[in-house]
């Protein structure tokens, strides 16, 4: 056949090669990722999603810089044993605003999807400082470090403008107010309500029960609101979807 | 010993001896190179055209055997053979496409407008779900219908609900409560060992189910259990002085090593601060969850140093309400199984 004769051509040419495999990577990259952008079903919204307050982004991102994922997944898949070890299976909608996402499929340790409000703080605490004295058997590492690393406030405006150029609906009003707010999340005593009219259901209190602001805090703080923000006694999932 | 195999010094360059062959083709290659760069021999016109020999050769047991086809393809001599793909493979390759083919018809495959197409079989992950939890959901149902109207004080009455109860209980005890009470309820430091009969909150199933239903100061649970200790050395009410002689007061109600003098001045600071929560006598008092004193139980342990801190800087320990997590149903369950632990009232 001539088609295959001109094969030949690809063959013996190492950049036609290459710009060829391109040009089919590209293709297959397109028929695969662009309806996800698109379909209804991967596009589903659901009532009490909202962006992350500061604090929670900031331990997001200690919860990605210690490498929590490795061992953490963030979706609780469809089937019976799942949601019943770990509550109403993962929406797409409940990852929206994450960028990147915490998905994964490797669990060394439980999956984390919804251990928002499953525990107090005090066992957070406890359990990060050291996990073997709350649960003996687990290999979880040691971070009580993190109680003494005063956390900055510097880059938090800026990291709210990084995130909203990615997608995330982070208003002016929430940008001009981040540095307030992220402090007034770990603060019992501060104005709650411009907190929480910016970020509903935002929980407020000293997270590590320590006068000064750590990254505890914000670990905590992210830690107990996953999976909490969709109220699922009143949530009807789409048969179609 | 033959002739054979010992040879002579002068057989090293003879053709005859079959050990020089490797050296002799060597030798000829590199001629034959040098005249190839020298000019000598051109280029053949078309070097890459297979080559398909249509003479049989016998194999073994007389079964002929074609000699195998090469692709013309040369590289100093060697040449490549032209091998079919073992046909096991091919056939496999073949069963993937089709079962492609198959797959795209029957589960949902080609994204359109404004889904993908969804498939002869109607695969849906979310009403598979909701279908095999509403399969146990039904098989459970009776059984969980009478453990939630039977009153909880006559439950343990009922063998088959007892039955039931403590195994479901043991079950969810150990998905919910064993990070904190410990795989085998013993508690930890700061975590109440549900073994025993010391009990915060009260240990009749009453008290243990009001405990599950909405925690223990949960912030996020209006009806929650709550009481709060002061901070007395964080707050001022005392100085580290009063705070350790109350101390060796408290570590002498239980008998415990003490400092008599620290503990005979402490008797009046504990009755001015403690008294009304913990009792006169460090009995303690259920209603606001505040431990005796006067027993060997310690949620947080009884060296000096660690009363001295609890007293500085006050407990406050925090279990979730699981109203919202779990069932009525599953809730007596965790109940009955906790009371049967052994220190149920």
């Amino acid at each position: 056949m001539r088609i295959l004769e001109k094969h030949k051509i690809l063959e013996k040419n190492a950049t036609l090669l290459l710009v060829f495999s391109f040009l089919v990577v590209t293709i297959g990259g397109i028929v695969q990722i662009t309806p996800l952008f698109y379909l209804e079903n991967t596009i589903e919204k659901v009532e009490g999603v909202r962006p992350y307050t500061p604090l929670e982004l900031a331990g997001r991102d200690i919860y990605i810089r210690e490498g929590c994922y490795v061992c953490h997944s963030q979706m609780i898949r469809p089937m019976r044993d799942e949601v019943e070890r770990y509550g109403h299976y993962s929406l797409a909608a409940e990852s929206m605003y994450d960028h990147p996402f915490q998905w994964g499929s490797k669990r060394t340790g439980p999956d984390l999807a919804r251990v928002g409000g499953r525990y107090s703080d005090e066992w957070h605490i406890d359990h990060l400082r050291d996990p073997q004295s709350v649960v003996p058997e687990s290999i979880m590492p040691k971070y009580g470090f993190l109680l003494d690393r005063v956390i900055h406030t510097d880059h938090i405006q800026q990291r709210l403008v990084a995130d909203r150029r990615v997608g995330v609906p982070y208003t002016d009003e929430m940008i001009q107010n981040a540095v307030a707010d992220f402090r007034t999340q770990a603060d019992e005593f501060g104005d709650l309500s411009a907190l929480q009219s910016r970020y509903p259901g935002a929980q407020v209190r000293n997270f590590d029960r320590q006068p000064q602001l750590t990254e505890m805090d914000a670990l905590i703080a992210y830690l107990q609101v996953l999976g909490t923000m969709v109220d699922f006694s009143t949530f009807e999932p789409d048969p179609n979807r | 010993m033959s002739d054979d195999t010992k040879k002579p010094a002068d057989d090293v360059a003879s053709p005859a001896n079959p050990d020089n062959q490797i050296n002799l083709r060597r030798q000829a290659a590199d001629a034959e190179h040098a005249a190839k760069i020298g000019g000598a021999i051109p280029p053949r016109s078309a070097p890459d055209k297979p080559v398909s020999p249509s003479h049989r050769r016998k194999g073994r047991h007389g079964v002929g055997l074609k000699e195998t086809p090469s692709t013309g393809h040369e590289w100093d001599g060697i040449t490549e053979y032209d091998n079919p793909m073992p046909r096991w493979w091919l056939w496999t390759f073949y069963a993937t496409i089709v079962w492609a083919i198959g797959y795209m018809i029957a589960y949902p495959a080609i994204p359109l407008v404004t889904q993908a197409t969804q498939g002869l079989l109607r695969t849906n992950a979310r009403a598979e779900v909701a279908a095999e939890i509403d399969r146990f959901a039904a098989a459970n149902a009776p059984i969980q219908a009478a453990l939630v109207q039977t009153d909880l004080a006559a439950i343990p009455q009922d063998a088959d609900l007892m039955s039931y109860a403590s195994n479901a209980g043991a079950a969810l005890y150990r998905t919910w409560c064993a990070q904190c009470h410990g795989a085998g309820a013993g508690g930890a430091r700061g975590y109440p060992n549900l073994l025993d009969d010391d009990w915060l909150w009260g240990g009749s199933m009453e008290d243990i189910h009001l405990t599950l239903m909405h925690g223990i100061r949960d912030p996020q649970d209006p009806d929650t259990r709550y009481s709060q200790m002061p901070r007395y050395g964080a707050d001022g009410l005392l100085n580290q002085r009063e705070i350790d002689r109350v101390v060796h007061y408290v570590l002498s109600l239980s008998d415990q090593p003490h400092d008599a003098d620290r503990a005979a001045r402490g008797a009046q600071i504990y009755a001015d601060n403690c008294s009304a929560c913990h009792g006169d006598a460090g009995e303690g008092d259920r209603g606001q969850g505040a431990p005796a004193l006067n027993d060997q139980v310690w949620l947080y342990g009884s060296e000096p140093e660690t009363l001295r801190r609890i007293v500085s800087e006050g407990p406050y320990g925090v279990m979730p309400a699981w109203s919202n997590r779990l069932t009525e149903a599953e809730i007596r369950a965790l109940t009955v199984y906790v009371h049967g632990l052994g220190g149920g009232e």
